[in-house]
């Protein structure tokens, strides 16, 4: 009797040990390939240089993170699948995808399976739908384009603005906001050009921009296509100043663009050139790993595990179901958690509030012109 | 109407490059019944070895033959041996899901040895504009548009005026006939993959400056030449070469004056009413079928 009690206790023991050593497992599905392979590398060597981090630290409670990652295609009906596979694996917390598209049909999913999903996707209407499960790692969109307008309207002083946007959800959601914006703040929109997601060709869609003739463009499409166009604007002679998000004026795009990518200017809720010592150090860091300087897909995916790291240890247990109540409302010190680089609050929409910051391309570089504060 | 030359030019340019890969479809149709449908992923690889190379330590200019060498080693002979002929014996259909499987297979290679990115990459032609009737034209359009002409025509020179083109337009009309009278069949064969490959590879160097060096490159510009091809006239290189140069001009026209939202259907519809009317193509020649 007494034997199969120590026998018994033993085995308790051992499964108890190997419950508290258990990893806590996370799932990403991004865009490894695809239109969107730009997004999805850096948000995926983001999330492994946070994680590094983090373990080498002794993990989150004591507990290592793990990841897997699985490739979208920059597809939303592969995402799909790939969010449904990972989600049948129980994960702690989805991360990904980083395309508002594959976001929109995998936050249903996931918001199913009780599962917080902390994304890159920036279209306004997916935090609007009252999915309590999304937790945005940058802006949407009904936050920055208004800064977008804005700027236009008032730094710029265009009366006529040329709009051009690739037609997908992200494209058209930011074209929606910035269009309505600048109509309630009286620049007029000349041109509004819907192009193509993998387009190579933009003579036309800048022959349209030069005949419209406008005090400014802004352009919203993705990296590779941001490239294509600055070069075709400046081989065409486009002088109007060109106004973008965070996808004109990234580091990939300046690469790919070259020259074309002078004078360009974004408001950007994340870069790699803001003069914050946090994410300065995160730049060294991660171009030490990866040998090239991160876009703001590589911050975002960095984000998202420190969200993770942080909303965990301020509940004091690993506990999937409780995750997203805990992280609507939370203020994340950048004092308190320095892998968060700066001070940020979750609203009960899984919004972001933090500072942003206007940025110029000058001489193959971004340069960080302003840095606008948090909202609330 | 002020922008319709520059349309054109740039129209001619980006159909020209559809009109070198398109002219490929051709050949290795006329000479081996192959449609072979990894032909956009034959584009983009040669850029990459090209980069391979120069990231080596190579110059740019021995980085290009590097590349197109290699390229009529890996995408003429070895697709040739390798692929084709094991093939060929199980039939058109077998060939043609392999060709698929081989695109999968090169676009994989790709992305996993080099990188999903898109990189950069150099242009033999310099940036910049020069002057035409008070419009500004793009140097690189030109480029694009004199060597994909050049090569063209010397591809129609070689066939139409040389003995070696009348032994090639022989082997591909009528192997059993040609063999009797002589000529080396199995040779002329490998002759029109290896200018296949040459094709693919002097189209690799002169769109990837324009669409970038990314593995995913090829299925946007092999579809584009698929319908160029179809358009033009399958079983004709000067069907091919008018194809390209349409769906190029049409694409960038439909673009300015039709819709930019729906440009990407007009080749379609373009495609479907040809073959509704003139399934041979414009340019293409009706094939006699026995059963």
């Amino acid at each position: 009797m007494k034997s199969t009690l120590l026998v018994g206790a033993l085995l308790t023991a051992i499964t108890t040990a190997g419950a508290f050593a258990q990893a806590i497992k996370l799932a990403d599905v991004a865009e490894l390939s695809g239109g969107g392979a730009t997004v999805g590398t850096n948000w995926k060597n983001g999330i492994d240089l946070a994680i590094e981090e983090i373990n080498a630290k002794g993990g989150v409670l004591g507990r290592k993170l793990e990841v897997t990652h699985a490739d979208s295609q920059s597809n939303p009906g592969v995402a799909r699948a790939q969010v449904q596979k990972a989600l049948d694996a129980e994960p702690y917390v989805l991360l990904g995808p980083g395309y508002s598209g594959s976001v929109k049909v995998t936050a249903p999913l996931a918001a199913e399976a009780g599962i917080a999903q902390i994304m890159g996707g920036e279209a306004a209407e997916l935090t609007q739908a009252g999915n309590k499960f999304l937790f945005r790692t940058s802006f949407g969109q009904q936050s920055s384009m208004p800064k977008v307008a804005k700027y236009i309207h008032d730094e710029m002083k265009a009366k006529s603005v040329a709009v051009v946007w690739v037609n997908n959800d992200f494209g058209r959601g930011g074209r929606d906001v910035v269009v309505k914006e600048l109509d309630r703040l009286g620049s007029k929109v000349v041109a509004d050009l819907s192009t193509e997601a993998g387009q190579a060709d933009f003579a036309a869609d800048v022959g349209k921009i030069k005949a419209a003739n406008p005090d400014a463009v802004f352009v919203y499409l993705n990296e590779e296509e941001s490239a294509r166009i600055l070069k075709e604007l400046k081989r065409q002679g486009v002088t109007a100043p060109l106004m973008g998000e965070t996808t004109l004026i990234g580091q990939k795009v300046i690469e790919l663009a070259g020259d074309a990518a002078n004078g360009a200017r974004g408001h950007v809720g994340l870069t790699t050139d803001a003069p914050v010592d946090l994410i300065k150090a995160f730049r060294e860091k991660f171009s030490k790993k990866y040998n090239y300087v991160p876009d703001h897909n590589g911050l975002k995916g960095y984000l998202a595990v420190y969200m993770v790291k942080a909303t965990t240890e301020k509940m004091g247990k690993v506990d999937s179901k409780a995750f997203a109540d805990t992280l609507h409302g939370l203020t994340i010190k950048a004092s308190e958690e320095p892998g968060i680089l700066m001070d940020v609050t979750f609203d009960a929409n899984g919004d972001i509030d933090r500072q942003s910051f206007l940025v110029e391309v000058v001489e193959g570089k971004q340069v960080v012109k302003q840095v606008l504060p948090k909202v609330k | 109407m002020s922008n319709l030359f520059d349309l054109l030019v740039a129209g001619l340019a980006t159909g020209a490059i559809y009109a070198l890969v398109a002219v490929g479809f051709t050949l290795l149709w006329q000479t081996s019944q192959t449609i072979n449908f990894a032909q956009g992923e034959f584009v983009m690889l040669p850029a990459f070895l090209m980069l391979a190379a120069m990231h080596a330590g190579a110059p740019f200019w021995l980085a290009i033959i590097l590349g197109i060498l290699l390229s009529m080693i890996l995408l003429g002979l070895a697709f040739k041996m390798l692929l084709v002929d094991p093939m060929m014996r199980h039939g058109v259909l077998p060939l043609a899901i392999a060709t698929m499987a081989l695109a999968i297979g090169i676009k994989e290679a790709v992305k996993q040895f080099f990188s999903a990115e898109a990189s950069p990459f150099p242009s033999i032609v310099p940036t910049g504009d020069i002057s035409i009737l008070g419009h500004a034209v793009s140097l690189q359009s030109i480029g694009v548009l004199v060597v994909a002409i050049l090569a063209v025509l010397g591809l129609t020179t070689l066939l139409n005026r040389t003995s070696l083109g009348h032994q090639m337009q022989a082997a591909a009309q009528n192997p059993t006939v040609a063999r009797i009278i002589g000529v080396p069949v199995e040779r002329m064969i490998l002759l029109t993959f290896l200018i296949n490959a040459f094709l693919v590879a002097l189209a690799s160097l002169l769109i990837t400056p324009i669409y970038l060096a990314k593995f995913s490159s090829g299925e946007v510009l092999g579809q584009a030449a698929f319908i160029a091809a179809i358009v033009g006239g399958f079983n004709q290189v000067r069907g091919a070469i008018a194809g390209g140069l349409l769906i190029g001009v049409l694409d960038n026209l439909a673009a300015s004056y039709v819709s930019t939202q729906y440009r990407a259907a007009v080749p379609l519809i373009f495609l479907i009413v040809v073959i509704l009317f003139r399934p041979q193509g414009l340019l293409g020649r009706a094939e006699e079928r026995t059963v």
